[in-house]
């Protein structure tokens, strides 16, 4: 049976190139592909882009590919990447770059571009596209003016094409994260794109896979007391077959640990309904997925069922939502918490003095009830720490908010516990989910695909 | 005869963000225990649960296959990743 080798070598913006390096030296695999990108990375990209138009995508693509290159060359591995993020032009120039300083001029390096829809929103509209946000039903003319950036979610076939024309490095923007994994898939084990449950198959080993560690003992909510070597994770390694049946592992000599415990943990991660899990090229069905120990560390993952894709593509757009500042302070025993909700309370009436007006405020007792709100139960804390964030129409409210807090250091509750000096405020981007036909996307792809050597 | 049990004792979760959706998978451990978690926890009690973190309605789908429940909390977040103003944007910790 044909099968093909693939590893995960990145979960998120700000992940290590540890793993990859791992999977590169001791995966046997073919092909890396990383996940740079989730709606917050979308947001933290579009903001460089504003400030820098070369700028927009992730500034470690470059630290990544100086040094995985010098190794996945030699052996032939490919790497597939949405590092790309808003600018995958820019991204994909500056890996041949990096290729150039490495001595590596033959090294084809493709970019996919096409996703960006920021320019084209009233485009759109004026043919008639329904842009509501699919999660509350609102109209986009809510936020239309607001809208600094919006994406469309491609698939698996602009990489498929890319990996055709001899791309070694295919850097693009937001593909869906596990089409990544599924474009090595169907290039290697020839697969069609109405092969519904094939499809489906990569697209779950693609989802198990794009979040790195996660899924092979990272943030593990079992024994994970007993999880050994977690600051050397093994990044996961699939071989799939081209029947659609795969294992799940992760390189030799590694931590963490891949069982059906850890797995199943990241089957349902980030997912709604999971009998349709929508992926632009299939609709997986994740109630369908088996999962089985078979050796040590390797998990098997058979009878993947899908259906047709979906006419529609997913679409996200960030808006501009104000600005936010933050106060904190420290408050130690006794009385921790009621110094800390009195605290507040000032904060709120000095704010006021200040002449500022905040739309609204988030109070916290960090300690307390900052992470699970109401469903806290309610415990006397040795130390807590106060949490006072508000959102500004203005950024230089923002940025005045935590000042007006400040007198509290000397004037308020008694505390030892310090207070941070004032924090930078921070713009807020709302996210507004929405889909759009897919025929009015697609026909904007573009694969580019040269050689590092070659004029630009 | 019943028995009262701490969930996180006996169970595995996982929690993620979709714009201002969260999702919680609550895994159990035996088929006697997934009976008892599709009877106990209802989404009705997991709404009530979280309060005033979860100002939309509570989904909640049966996955038997890994002997899951998977809750899709709407309006949870408090406008989503980049808009919260919580410590907690992203409902990693739900």
């Amino acid at each position: 049976m044909t099968s093909i080798r693939i590893g995960a070598g990145q979960g998120f913006y700000g992940d290590t190139p540890d793993g990859a390096v791992d999977v590169a030296t001791s995966g046997d695999v073919r092909y890396i592909c990383f996940d740079a990108l989730a709606e917050l990375t979308m947001a933290i990209l579009q903001k460089d882009r504003m400030r820098n138009p070369e700028g927009g995508y992730t500034r470690d693509l470059p630290g990544f590919m100086r040094r995985l290159l010098p190794i996945t060359h030699a052996m032939g591995i490919r790497l597939i990447t949405n590092a790309g993020g808003m600018n995958p032009a820019g991204a994909a120039e500056a890996v041949r770059s990096a290729a150039r300083d490495l001595g590596m001029t033959d090294l084809r390096v493709a970019s996919v571009t096409g996703d960006d829809l920021s320019m084209r929103v009233d485009e759109l509209i004026a043919a008639g596209v329904d842009l509501r946000n699919m999660d509350t039903g609102d109209d986009l003319a809510s936020v239309r003016a607001r809208i600094v950036f919006a994406v469309v979610y491609l698939g698996a076939a602009p990489i498929v094409e890319a990996l055709q024309r001899g791309a070694e490095v295919v850097v693009t923007g937001r593909v869906a994260d596990a089409s990544l994994f599924v474009a090595p898939m169907v290039h290697e084990l020839g697969w069609a794109f109405d092969d519904w449950d094939r499809l489906a198959a990569g697209v779950v080993l693609g989802h198990l896979m794009e979040c790195s560690g996660q899924a092979t003992g990272g943030n593990f909510s079992g024994d994970w007391w007993n999880i050994a070597g977690l600051d050397r994770v093994g990044y996961p390694v699939c071989e799939m077959n081209d029947d659609g049946t795969a294992l799940l592992t992760k390189p030799r000599g590694t931590g963490g640990r891949v069982s059906v415990d850890t797995v199943k943990e990241q089957l349902l991660y980030e997912v709604l309904d999971p009998r349709r899990y929508m992926n632009p090229d299939v609709v997986a069905d994740f109630t369908s997925v088996h999962l089985e120990e078979v050796a040590a560390d390797v998990v098997r993952v058979s009878g993947v069922h899908g259906t047709q894709r979906p006419d529609t593509l997913k679409v996200i757009a960030g808006y501009l939502d104000g600005w936010m500042g933050t106060a904190m302070i420290g408050y130690s025993w006794p009385d921790a918490e009621p110094k800390a909700r009195r605290s507040a309370e000032l904060i709120e009436r000095l704010a006021q003095r200040a002449g500022l007006e905040p739309l609204e405020m988030v109070t916290e007792v960090i300690g307390i009830d900052s992470l699970h709100g109401d469903a806290a139960p309610h415990q006397d804390a040795n130390e807590v720490l106060l949490r006072v964030a508000a959102r500004f129409a203005t950024e230089e409210e923002a940025a005045r908010f935590p000042r007006a807090a400040m007198p509290l250091a000397l004037n308020g509750p008694p505390f030892i516990g310090g207070a941070a000096g004032p924090s930078g405020s921070r713009a807020l981007l709302g996210v507004w989910p929405a889909r759009v036909p897919r025929d009015t996307v697609e026909a904007g792809v573009h694969v580019d695909v040269h050689a590092a050597g070659d004029e630009a | 005869m019943s028995t009262r049990i701490r969930l996180a004792d006996v169970a595995q979760t996982r929690s993620g963000d979709k714009a201002d959706l969260a999702n919680i998978a609550l895994f159990a451990p035996t088929d006697a225990m997934y009976a008892a978690i599709v009877r106990e926890v209802t989404p009705e009690r997991v709404k009530k649960l979280f309060g005033r973190f979860v100002k939309g309605e509570v989904e909640r789908y049966e996955v038997p296959n890994v002997r899951a429940l998977n809750f899709v909390l709407h309006q949870a977040l408090d406008g989503g990743g980049a808009r919260s103003l919580r410590s907690d944007p992203l409902g990693k910790s739900y």
